[in-house]
């Protein structure tokens, strides 16, 4: 371990652009429980889309380059923030760990570069701040006591089930460290569906519909915003809420974290300003 | 004259056809010593400006490799062609009129292969510049445009990365636009430069620049031992 305390961070693309909401707030949040983000000093992206053709070893460098990474900068715990980074880094990691064929013909192809010996975990912030309960609680210095929050998990976190950072059908993970933070969770059936992802590329109808249906549950079911963590996510819920009655703030967990924690980061790329109702309800300035 | 010293003679194949020519020689002068003449692909003759990519395979050796041929000596063996051009099509924008600041994923839209980078790294091994071609793929991917500019800087837009990239990548049209951005958003601009320009167009040194035309070797090589420097320069 080279770094004596803190965690080797991957940000990805869209983190250093659409999401830099989500970036700011996770690296305040974690500087704040005094185990900071440390981005790591080489990566590549992801691909945003993990490839499932068995033969489709090209669509698995990207992510395994950025292990080797990791690996030649000592670390073997890797920290990702976006959900489809996650997804994609966890899942090829762990097809070279289970299929050692495939890692061979990928270091092969890696030539003068390091072998990846398969020895990096890939892990979403999430999981860190779980294990962070006690931590989190004492410097919570502004309960969100006022706000009914509905969680939203999508996808990425959960599915395949190999790679699931909690229960796929039942995940809690969100809602224990909303409650950690004192916010009036509002139970959310709808919160494992799919916000319709890249649909928003070519069938924004698509997306239009999901989004209609997620927030109109949420919004009857007494939320006032949504929180989540994928970026994709959030501009779905976000942007495309404009095509139906709809309103309310979509929050990167992390910027609630955050706000909790007397910080005020992130919040500038909405497109509901989540700032106006923080101010209605005095939580902001 | 030097000694005319006997040279060794090596064989390369250009296109496939054997010629016999002498060792040392750097590719272009190879292929006039084998009686081609150069109507495209050669330029400077310098390594800068990028016409002459050449494409080979040494003898023994799997792998496909390129570079310049003004600057690659020949080696026995060696199967070569060169390229005249490489195909690729070039984003339209005004550079006045786009807005860097506003707008991080500005290259990605120029440009929206990019997204397609597997990270093979093809594009960094086939450039004769020794740039890290990939790192600057990524760096736009992120929207990090300085970074971008600075990496690619070197680049002599030979085609050779996107020849030879999967994901059918313009590097060096995308090289260039960063470059572009950086040098009229992102750094700071020189006031010495403004005046010095204002200068140029004032035809400040005009006489100056005739005299020096007019002047031999010898006479250039002492006023340029005797330069002064000014405050700014
Ligand atoms: S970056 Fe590409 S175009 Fe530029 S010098 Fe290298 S190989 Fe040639
Ligand atoms: S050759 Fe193309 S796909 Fe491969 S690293 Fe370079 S830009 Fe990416
Ligand atoms: S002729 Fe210009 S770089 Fe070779």
């Amino acid at each position: 371990m080279i770094l004596m305390d803190g965690y080797l961070y991957y940000p990805g693309c869209t983190l250093k652009t659409k999401a830099s909401d989500y970036e700011q707030s996770a690296i305040a949040v974690m500087e704040a429980l005094g185990k900071p983000l440390v981005e790591m000093d080489d990566w590549y992206c992801c691909g945003a889309v993990q490839s499932l053709t068995t033969d489709d070893l090209i669509h698995q460098i990207a992510p395994i380059r950025t292990m080797c990474c990791a690996q030649e900068q000592g670390e073997n715990t890797l920290v990702t923030l976006c959900d489809m980074c996650y997804n994609v880094l966890k899942q090829a990691n762990q097809r070279v760990k289970d299929q050692p064929e495939n890692l061979d013909t990928i270091n092969d192809f890696l030539d003068e570069d390091p072998d990846y010996l398969g020895e990096v975990e890939v892990y979403h912030l999430f999981e860190i701040l779980r294990d962070m309960k006690k931590e989190i609680s004492k410097k919570v210095v502004k309960p969100l006591s006022d706000l009914k929050i509905a969680p939203y998990y999508g996808c990425m976190l959960l599915r395949p089930t190999g790679i699931a950072i909690d229960d796929t059908e039942d995940p809690k993970i969100m809602e224990e460290l909303l409650e950690l933070i004192g916010v009036d969770v509002i139970d959310n059936p709808k919160r494992t569906e799919c916000c319709g992802s890249y649909h928003s590329v070519n069938r924004s109808d698509i997306v239009e519909k999901r989004v209609e249906d997620l927030v109109a549950r949420a919004v009857e079911d007494g939320a006032e915003a949504i929180a989540l963590s994928c970026p994709l996510c959030q501009f779905n819920l976000d942007y495309y809420q404009r095509t139906t009655d709809y309103d309310i703030p979509i929050f990167y967990l992390t910027e609630l974290i955050a706000l909790a924690f007397g910080l005020e980061v992130g919040m500038k790329k909405h497109w509901v300003d989540p700032k106006k109702m923080l101010k209605d309800k005095k939580i902001l300035e | 004259m030097p000694e005319e010293k006997e040279k060794k003679m090596i064989d390369i194949y250009v296109m496939g056809r054997r010629y016999k020519v002498p060792e040392g020689l750097t590719i272009m002068t190879a292929l006039e010593y084998a009686g081609y003449k150069y109507v495209r692909g050669c330029g400077c003759r310098g390594g800068f400006c990028g016409a002459c990519s050449t494409v080979f395979r040494n003898k023994d050796d799997y792998k496909l490799k390129m570079d310049l041929a003004c600057q690659t000596a020949v080696e026995d063996g060696m199967f070569l062609v060169q390229l005249p051009f490489v195909p690729s099509v070039r984003t339209m924008y005004e550079v006045d009129e786009i807005e860097p600041e506003k707008d991080d994923n500005l290259l990605l839209e120029h440009y929206p292969e990019i997204a397609r980078c597997v990270s093979c790294n093809t594009c960094t091994k086939a450039c004769p510049q020794d740039i890290e071609v990939m790192d600057y793929v990524q760096a736009s991917l992120r929207g990090d445009i300085d970074r971008a500019a600075s990496l690619s800087f070197d680049c002599i837009q030979c085609g050779l990365c996107s020849i030879r990239c999967p994901a059918d990548i313009k590097h060096y049209h995308l090289a260039q636009e960063a470059r572009r951005i950086k040098g009229k958003y992102i750094d700071t601009h020189s006031e010495q430069l403004k005046e010095r320009v204002k200068e140029l167009d004032g035809c400040v040194y005009d006489e100056r620049m005739k005299e020096l035309v007019k002047m031999s070797k010898e006479e250039i090589k002492i006023v340029y031992d005797k330069r002064e420097f000014k405050k700014g320069e």
